[in-house]
């Protein structure tokens, strides 16, 4: 070994250990941004739960850790305030929207991608277009259909509304998971003898558990927390969805209902949270099929 | 006579014939049934929606013995327009029948007897079958989707709005382009337009930047080499998504409210109170801050899953050749990212410049902008459009700024799309 050689591999060492120093320091540095953006994540959250469990009933007294925490504002939003009713409407609404949806949503998608017609492509075109009017300037419109079909004021008339609004979207996502799913499948059913539905039950459902699971979560999560529709489109009281009555408690400036909100808010939350934590997995795929197939 | 135009010509006279000539009983029969309650029951219905869409009605609001009579211009527009699609969808059926009828003359002649019900039912099934399991979905769309589009554009082209010409106590009329000359010629409308519409472009693309860019910083943070507990961050930092959004744009409101958390934080360090929400410029700080808080969760997990699809080889060429960090995200990674997430940028951007909620459950458009006409400064355009619409009753201005958004858009998110692959290649994925 020459003393060059020997030159050479200290510097080499060096080197490591001055890479793994910088790997140490990049890694803490990765840690710390983490934290904070956890943390930055997380203070809305605790802020609302914490004032949940504030004994007054107003903003400013209102402290992330109260002195006494206090369970009151729950029991009470289950004995004296109607929100079991709207918990019940808005569960109802969002089961319908999720099965009609998907059911309608699955079927566009099979259509467009797995048959060839005429006006197909300005099909797909015209949906996209059509998703971009802002819903509530559709109010008036949706406002005397469902008046002359006698659905105004019905959970029916909303569903009906919410499926049809929440089509070309769900259609474009469905529609590109499908085309993932190889055609060679199709055709050696077709010609064993299966009809369109069974292929399409059989072979195309099964195959894209994930994208549905998706449409299917997010058309029971959008019902939950839409405020104008139901707004203009329900008028009774019995019938009201929670979005408008939590937004009924603190729209004004005295806020004397925030703890309640804060109550409610959470008790809507949870069920979507853990929902979502279930589900995450088809989540990321469902959001990320588009951008990794496409 | 050329082969099957007999037939075509006795179902265009009336419905079914053509098929009752053909020896087609069932088909024919109830084609003509169809036509018949048709004719018999529909006639009153359409001319009086067609009257009604053309006049806007005639008689105002009136009372006799205490009931209420008269004309509601704007429901007889949206009856009438309503009656024209069903109109249109008795065409269709009108003209597939006259298809039909040529066509089973044509198999006539080939010597294909007349088919049977069942067996008319499965040809059907079989080879119209993307047809029927399309209806519904058409269906939806038409009434649901374009009916309001086509009321809207109607109302772009009427004098309807308060205080003059608010039915039921006035009638509305059509003025046809008056009101895209007022839009262009007064003052006060188009400084107006221009500033909402500045801030709504800024808005549009500071928030779809920052959050693209804070999802890609987050996944590309959480995928690094020898990070632990990557499945707990990632929770972490969806958790915004999986909120509904309307609550969190309220728990936000109130925080940063005049009492709320923050200016509580402040006071208690000894700092002055904040107007978070209530100074134009610091407003809009908060409110892409807050945008950023909610929607990075959104791209996060977009680019989690391109990140995981970048090939691990091109990474270890890199190596190879002694690449920093700084230049291997910017010849690798990010063209790989921006390639296949750029139409869901344009989208974003799209949806954003639509996001009513954000801004209306935030801010309201507050605080209030004298050199505006019914706008604030924060107000987008979709804010302005409600505000005139539910406080102003300007109908018709806002139908306008609505249509010029909507064409906006339209031009923007259709390009977006028929730039994405699984658009342009869809056969080439098999």
């Amino acid at each position: 070994m020459t003393a060059s050689n020997i030159v050479i591999q200290t510097s080499k060492k060096k080197k490591s250990q001055e890479r793994r120093f910088g790997r140490i320091a990049g890694k803490t540095v990765i840690y710390l941004i983490l934290l904070i953006q956890a943390v930055l994540v997380l203070a809305p959250v605790l802020w609302i739960i914490g004032s949940s469990l504030n004994p007054g009933n107003s903003l400013y007294g209102s402290a992330l850790f109260p002195k006494n925490p206090t369970i009151t504002h729950y029991i009470e939003l289950f004995t004296s305030t109607d929100f079991p009713i709207w918990y019940m409407n808005t569960f109802k609404i969002a089961m319908s929207n999720m099965i009609l949806s998907v059911i309608v949503i699955t079927m566009t998608a099979y259509a467009f991608s797995r048959f060839r017609f005429a006006g197909r492509k300005e099909g797909l075109i015209i949906m996209l277009v059509l998703q971009m009017f802002p819903a509530f300037l559709s109010m008036t419109a949706l406002y005397v259909l469902l008046w002359q079909l006698g659905l105004l004021n019905s959970h029916l008339g909303l569903v009906l509304v919410y499926v049809g609004t929440g089509i070309p979207y769900n259609t474009w996502l469905v529609k590109g998971y499908f085309d993932g799913i190889p055609r060679s499948l199709d055709e050696a059913a077709r010609i064993d003898g299966a009809s369109n539905l069974t292929i399409f039950r059989q072979i195309i459902l099964p195959l894209t558990k994930p994208i549905i699971t998706f449409v299917a979560l997010c058309s029971f999560t959008g019902p939950w927390m839409d405020f104008l529709l139901p707004r203009l489109l329900i008028r009774s009281a019995e019938k009201t969805t929670l979005a408008v009555g939590l937004f009924e408690w603190v729209k004004g400036q005295q806020n004397t209902k925030f703890t309640l909100f804060a109550a409610g808010a959470i008790l809507v939350a949870i069920p979507i949270i853990i929902l979502f934590a279930y589900l995450q997995k088809n989540i990321v795929e469902g959001l990320s099929s588009g951008a990794t197939k496409g | 006579m050329k082969r099957g135009k007999k037939s075509a010509l006795l179902s265009a006279l009336f419905m079914g014939l053509g098929q009752l000539y053909n020896k087609e009983y069932v088909k024919g029969v109830l084609f003509a049934l169809f036509e018949t309650v048709l004719l018999l029951f529909s006639i009153p219905y359409f001319k009086k929606a067609l009257w009604g869409l053309i006049t806007l009605g005639e008689r105002p609001l009136y009372y006799v013995k205490g009931i209420a009579k008269g004309d509601h211009s704007i429901i007889l527009m949206i009856q009438g327009i309503i009656a024209v699609l069903v109109l249109l969808l008795v065409g269709i059926i009108y003209i597939v029948n006259i298809i039909d009828a040529k066509r089973t003359e044509e198999a006539r002649i080939r010597g294909k007897g007349p088919m049977g019900l069942t067996e008319l039912a499965k040809h059907v099934w079989g080879k119209y079958f993307h047809f029927i399991i399309l209806s519904p979905a058409v269906l939806f769309l038409i009434f649901i989707t374009l009916l309001p589009i086509l009321v809207m554009i109607s109302i772009a082209f009427t004098n309807y709005s308060g205080p003059n010409h608010l039915p039921p106590a006035k009638l509305v009329d059509w003025v046809g382009l008056e009101n895209f000359r007022n839009l262009l010629n007064l003052k006060i409308w188009n400084t107006t337009f221009i500033g909402v519409a500045k801030w709504t472009i800024i808005w549009g693309v500071l928030s779809t930047i920052t959050t693209y860019f804070g999802g890609l910083l987050l996944a590309l943070l959480i995928n690094a080499n020898g990070i632990k507990l990557k499945k707990l961050w990632r929770g972490i930092f969806i958790i915004p998504y999986a909120i509904p959004g309307f609550l969190s744009l309220l728990v936000m409101r109130l925080m940063f409210s005049g009492p709320g958390a923050i200016n509580n934080l402040l006071s208690s360090l000894g700092i002055d109170k904040i107007g978070w929400l209530t100074e134009p410029t610091i407003a809009k700080t908060v409110i892409i801050l807050i945008n950023l808080w909610l929607g990075t969760p959104y791209f996060m997990i977009l680019m989690a899953g391109v990140l995981t699809n970048i090939p691990k080889s091109l990474y270890e060429a890199a190596d190879i050749d002694g690449a920093s960090y700084w230049q291997k995200f910017r010849k690798i990674t990010l063209p790989m990212v921006l390639f296949s997430t750029a139409p869901y940028m344009i989208l974003t951007f799209a949806y954003n410049i639509n996001n009513f909620n954000n801004i209306y459950v935030l801010t309201e458009g507050n605080p209030v902008n004298p050199n505006y006409k019914f706008a604030g400064s924060t107000d987008i355009l979709i804010t302005w459009i409600f505000k005139m619409t539910y406080d102003q009753y300007k109908f018709h201005m806002a139908s306008l700024v609505t249509i010029i958004i909507f064409v906006l858009m339209a031009v923007i998110s259709v390009y977006g799309f028929t730039k994405t692959r699984s658009f342009n290649e869809e056969d080439m994925i098999q």
